[in-house]
């Protein structure tokens, strides 16, 4: 297992955030983390880079625990706003990042390709579009060939098409042996993932495989599995 | 090699990044110039009050523009998400500090000529002892100044707060620093606080090479205490900065 989670449980200044948390995530997998705004997904997500403290139970990533300082240039994240500087230009943000995390800077030129900046590469980062912006965020987390991709929401304001081109990226990178973890509360792209996580007020209401979900709950759509489930929960 | 790479390509970092901002480079080289001149102006009658607050000023503008700077810069890091970011990559948090102290310190040496140049050779202000003391005096002021910026940007969550740091710890050691008052006058209490506040000292040793033809004993010990006071908020800077929030 390439992540695991055993009775997580956050708390945030007196609130828990997550709750008894227990998944695994299988390597050269896309996972699927589902749920409604403030469900804890950042929170879960940020706990597994490492950045989050837990408040109780063990979170173990590639073997070792959650923050460990081996693992800094094994996880790629992208947070839901892009952190990337504004006042430096695309190629000038992944330059930086690029020595930070031990990346060629022919691999930046190949990823400024990959995610179709090429003729933004000298423009500041901060006259960029929203969906630009989020691209260049993306693309530092690439750099150095991360072994997990941690990645949230990253196709919020895309257009269509490049939100295709985007998965088709994230399906070769599963393809290499990359694992990712996306979150999403769009339930579309919940369709596209081999895993899913489904996460509500703090609560994984599922986790497993895709297919799974859908026999379990005798429906078709991600999203019809999502209500079922929610309602079967409220029965209780 | 990778922390030595790390730092470096940092200060390069925030050098490019000041590069496309070229207003905020010309308020760093420019104010301390035109307030030097504010007050010889201020003074132009009175050359004797000018030469006994002059070399005091010369570490005190430099000081408080850097700590500004420095502070907004690395609030900024940390609101834009950046920090975050860093954080979760293998850069060291004195990686990222001595980074900024690089970057910052170029700068302030630049102003430290500047403005030096300006009171020595424009206005003529008499200096018994070496002007390059004088200059380095002032250079160490601007770095204490980006070092304490960086600290107390730690507990300032916006940029609000992180101005209000300004009155709150630099205007006090302004005050009781010797500027307005010699030490020996002030009443007990004050005197021994001001000798707990790294400013005392860089006002200490500016007048003492205006007055002695050569750098004291004394003089050295208050760039070495200054120097340490640096240190010491560089240090507390970087535990403060934490990879992992509550």
């Amino acid at each position: 297992m390439i992540i695991q989670a055993d009775a997580v449980s956050v708390d945030k200044s007196g609130t828990r955030v997550l709750d008894d948390i227990s998944f695994e995530v299988q390597p050269g997998t896309i996972t699927g983390l589902i749920g409604p705004s403030g469900s804890g997904k950042t929170t879960l997500m940020r706990a597994i880079v490492g950045v989050q403290k837990i408040s109780s139970g063990e979170l173990n990533v590639m073997g070792q625990p959650a923050g460990s300082a081996g693992l800094r240039s094994k996880i790629g994240y992208v947070t839901q706003s892009a952190a990337i500087y504004g006042d430096l230009t695309v190629a000038q943000n992944l330059q930086y990042f690029a020595t930070l995390a031990r990346a060629t800077s022919k691999q930046v030129d190949e990823i400024i390709a990959q995610i179709q900046l090429t003729k933004q590469r000298n423009q500041l980062a901060e006259n960029l579009s929203g969906g630009q912006k989020a691209r260049v965020s993306l693309a530092v987390a690439l750099l150095g060939n991360p072994d997990i991709l941690i990645l949230d929401e990253p196709t919020v304001g895309l257009d269509p098409l490049l939100r295709q081109e985007l998965w088709k990226l994230f399906d070769e990178l599963a393809v290499k042996g990359k694992t990712l973890l996306i979150s999403s509360h769009v339930m579309d792209e919940a369709e596209k993932c081999s895993s899913l996580l489904l996460l509500r007020d703090g609560n994984l209401l599922w986790h497993g495989a895709r297919t799974g979900l859908l026999k379990h709950t005798a429906t078709r759509s991600v999203a019809d599995a999502f209500m079922k489930i929610i309602t079967a929960g409220e029965a209780k | 090699m990778y922390h030595f790479r790390a730092t470096f390509a940092s200060a390069h970092r925030i050098l490019r990044q000041l590069s496309h901002d070229p207003r905020t480079i010309a308020l760093i080289f420019v104010v301390p110039c035109v307030l030097m001149a504010l007050l010889r102006w201020l003074f132009d009658e009175d050359e004797a009050t000018f030469t006994r607050i002059a070399p005091a000023l010369l570490g005190i503008f430099p000081f408080v523009i850097m700590f500004i700077i420095t502070s907004i810069t690395t609030l900024r890091e940390r609101t834009s998400g950046t920090m975050e970011r860093l954080m979760a990559l293998p850069i060291g948090k004195l990686d990222l500090m001595l980074g900024y102290m690089i970057a910052f310190g170029l700068l302030a040496i630049i102003q430290a000529v500047l403005v030096s140049s300006l009171v020595l050779y424009g206005f003529n202000l008499e200096v018994a002892g070496p002007h390059w003391f004088l200059i380095v005096m002032a250079l160490v002021d601007a770095l204490l100044g980006a070092a304490l910026g960086l600290f107390v940007s730690a507990f300032a969550r916006t940029e609000f707060q992180a101005v209000q740091f300004m009155p709150a710890l630099i205007i006090p050691q302004i005050l009781i620093g010797g500027l307005f008052l010699p030490l020996a006058q002030m009443p007990d209490l004050l005197e021994k606080i001001a000798y707990f506040l790294p400013l005392t000292y860089a006002i200490d040793a500016l007048n003492l090479v205006v007055a002695n033809t050569d750098v004291t004993a004394e003089g050295w010990r208050d760039l070495g205490i200054v120097i340490a006071f640096m240190v010491g908020a560089l240090l507390l800077g970087a535990l403060t900065l934490r990879r992992k929030s509550n």
